[in-house]
C-alpha cells in the first residue's frame, strides 16, 4: 500500500462575519452578457447607453403565460399591449407567437394595421378615440371597448356612415378590493352605470354587444382581485342573456400583472412576492369556470398583460461618468443612463449591476443619471461595489414602459437593440440624431436672419 | 487557465484572490488538482493523476474533480 489516503478535494470560501437577523453578506455578481452577447461588445458597437431586447426572453416569457391559462381554460387570447412597448419588432415577436393588438390611440391602431394584424384582432381600449379613429376601427370590424357615454353617442350618431355594425364591448370598473379603485375608467358595475350602457347599446339594435372588459389596476399582486372581477361580470352577462337573449363572446381581464422588479418602499424584493403566471392563471380560470355564464357557454377570455410579459427580455446597459462625494460624505456616483430614458425609475428600484467583477468591497450610494436637475435619480440608497469613470453597468427588467414612456429632453435617446433567438444583434431603433428634430421643428421667416 | 495564475496560493491550501479580494482554503487534493490546472492537464489526465497517487477508483475520483472544477467556475477562478 504505496498510494496516498484519498480525501475528496474541497473549496471552501473564508468569509467576514455571519449571517445576522439584517440576510447575509449579500454581493453584486457581474452581469457580463445578455443571451451570450458580451455587453462589452454591445457597448462598443452600438454606444452607450444602449437598451437591449432578448427575444428568446419575450417568446420563453409569452409561452409560460399562455401555456399557464390555456392549460387551464379551453378559450384563450392574448392580445399584446401596445403602449407597453410598441417598438414595431417587439409588437412582431409577440404578433408570431399569436396575440393580437391591443391598441389605446389611433397612433397604436395605425401601428397595429402597420404590423399586419386584421383589424378583427384590434382591441381599442382607452378614453382617447376621435371620431375618424372609432370610424375606421368600426369598417374594419375591430372591437371598441367604449370607455364613457360621449364615446357610445358618438357611435350611436355615426351609425349611419358606417359600412360594418359596430362590434363593441364596455369596460366595466368596480370594487374588487383593489385601493385605489381605477374608476375613471369605463362604467361603474355598482352604480348601475354598466347596466345602463348595456342597455343603450341593446337597445338600439345596430350595434353588437360582443364583450366585457375589466382592467382591475396596475401591479395588482393580489390575484384574487380578478376573481372577484370576473363573478361581477358573470352577472352582468347572465342579465344580459335574461333580458336581451344574447350571449358575451368574450371577458376581457385586461392586464396588470406585476412584474418582478421592485416597486420603491416595499418591504420584500417582487422576485420573493410576485405571483407567478401559474399563480394569475389558476385564480383566473378558476374563476372563469365556476362562474355561472348563461347556457353554460365558456366565453373566450382574454387577457391584456403587457409589464410581466416585456419587462424581463429588457436591459439598459452603460457607463459611469463619475464618482463623487456628497457634501454629507455620502457617495454618489453618475452615470450616462437617466430618468429621461428610465422613467420607470421614478418607481422601481431597479437591479443595478457591474459589467465586470469588482473587489469585494462597496458602499452605500445614489446614483443619479446626466442631466442636469436633481430628480434625475435611478437608485436613492444602493450598497454599490466602488466602480470607476468609464466602468459598465447594466440595468435589468427595463422592457416595459421605458421604452414607450421616455422623453426626449437634454439628450437624444439610444439606439434599442434586439438580440435574436440566433445571437445575432439587430438595431431595432435607430439613435437619434439632430435631423430628427431638425425636421419637426420650423423656423419663422423673421427669425431666419440674426 | 490564467485565471489561476492570477491566484496567490500558499503551500497549505490557501487562496487569495487579488481581483477581488476574497480568500478561499482548500485541501491537499484541491491543491493537487489546482496544479495540475495550472500545467493545462484535461480532466482526465488529473484523474489518472490521481488514481495513480491516491487510493481511489476513476469514477469517484471524476465525479469530485468535476464537483470541484464547477466550484472553481463558479468562484471564477477558471475561463
Amino acid at each position: 500500500m504505496d498510494k496516498k489516503i484519498y480525501e475528496r478535494p474541497i473549496l471552501r470560501k473564508v468569509v467576514e462575519g455571519i449571517p445576522n437577523k439584517f440576510g447575509s453578506l449579500k454581493r453584486l455578481r457581474p452581469i457580463e452578457s445578455i443571451d451570450n452577447v458580451l455587453i462589452d461588445n454591445l457597448i462598443d458597437q452600438y454606444g452607450s447607453p444602449v437598451f437591449v431586447l432578448s427575444e428568446k426572453t419575450i417568446r420563453e416569457t409569452y409561452r409560460t403565460a399562455y401555456r399557464a391559462f390555456s392549460t387551464r381554460y379551453p378559450k384563450v387570447q392574448f392580445a399584446w399591449s401596445y403602449k407597453t412597448n410598441y417598438i414595431d419588432a417587439v409588437c412582431r415577436v409577440f404578433h408570431q407567437e399569436g396575440a393580437w393588438a391591443e391598441v389605446v390611440s389611433g397612433f397604436e391602431y395605425e401601428k397595429a394595421l402597420d404590423n399586419n394584424i386584421p383589424g378583427n384582432k384590434i382591441i381599442f381600449n382607452g378614453p382617447d378615440k376621435s371620431e375618424e379613429d372609432l370610424a375606421r376601427a368600426i369598417n374594419n370590424k375591430s372591437l371598441i371597448h367604449i370607455d364613457h357615454f360621449d364615446e357610445l353617442y358618438a357611435i350611436i350618431e355615426m351609425l349611419d356612415e358606417l359600412k360594418e355594425r359596430p362590434q363593441v364591448a364596455i369596460r366595466v370598473n368596480m370594487d374588487t378590493g383593489i385601493v385605489p379603485q381605477w374608476d375613471r375608467f369605463g362604467f361603474n358595475y355598482e352604480s348601475g352605470e354598466a347596466w345602463n350602457a348595456i342597455n343603450r347599446i341593446l337597445t338600439n339594435g345596430n350595434i353588437d354587444l360582443i364583450g366585457l372588459h375589466i382592467h382591475v389596476g396596475t401591479y395588482i399582486t393580489l390575484s384574487k382581485a380578478y376573481a372577484t372581477a370576473i363573478q361581477k361580470l358573470a352577472v352582468l352577462a347572465t342579465r344580459i342573456f335574461e333580458r336581451f337573449q344574447i350571449s358575451i363572446g368574450y371577458i376581457d381581464v385586461g392586464g396588470g400583472f406585476a412584474s418582478q422588479n421592485t416597486l420603491q418602499g416595499a418591504y420584500l424584493p417582487a422576485t420573493d412576492t410576485t405571483p407567478s403566471f401559474d399563480d394569475y392563471a389558476h385564480t383566473i380560470t378558476t374563476a372563469m369556470t365556476s362562474a355561472s355564464f348563461p347556457n353554460n357557454e365558456t366565453p373566450t377570455l382574454i387577457l391584456e398583460t403587457g409589464r410581466a410579459l416585456i419587462d424581463d427580455a429588457g436591459w439598459l446597459a452603460g457607463t459611469v461618468l463619475a464618482n463623487k462625494r456628497l457634501a454629507d460624505g455620502h457617495r454618489a456616483m453618475v452615470i450616462d443612463t437617466g430618468v429621461n430614458i428610465l422613467f420607470t425609475a421614478f418607481w422601481y428600484d431597479h437591479e443595478i449591476y457591474p459589467v465586470h467583477e469588482t473587489s469585494f468591497q462597496s458602499e452605500p450610494t445614489t446614483i443619479y443619471g446626466p442631466l442636469c436637475m436633481n430628480i434625475d435619480i435611478i437608485r436613492k440608497n444602493i450598497d454599490f461595489p466602488l466602480l470607476n469613470k468609464g466602468d459598465r453597468f447594466v440595468i435589468k427588467r427595463v422592457g416595459a414602459y421605458t421604452m414607450t414612456q421616455w422623453m426626449q429632453f437634454i439628450t437624444y435617446r439610444p439606439n434599442i437593440v434586439l438580440i435574436d433567438e440566433k445571437g445575432k444583434t439587430h438595431v431595432i431603433r435607430k439613435q437619434e440624431d439632430k435631423e430628427v428634430f431638425r425636421r419637426q421643428e420650423m423656423i419663422p421667416e423673421h427669425l431666419k436672419v440674426n | 487557465m490564467s485565471k489561476l495564475n492570477s491566484l496567490a496560493i500558499s503551500d497549505n491550501g490557501f487562496i487569495f484572490k487579488p481581483a477581488t479580494g476574497e480568500s478561499f482554503t482548500t485541501n491537499e487534493m484541491g491543491l493537487f488538482i489546482i496544479n495540475l490546472l495550472k500545467e493545462g492537464k484535461s480532466g482526465d489526465e488529473i484523474i489518472n493523476a490521481i488514481t495513480e497517487d491516491f487510493e481511489i477508483d476513476n469514477v469517484t475520483a471524476g465525479r469530485d474533480l468535476y464537483e470541484f472544477l464547477d466550484f472553481l467556475k463558479r468562484e471564477n477562478m477558471t475561463d
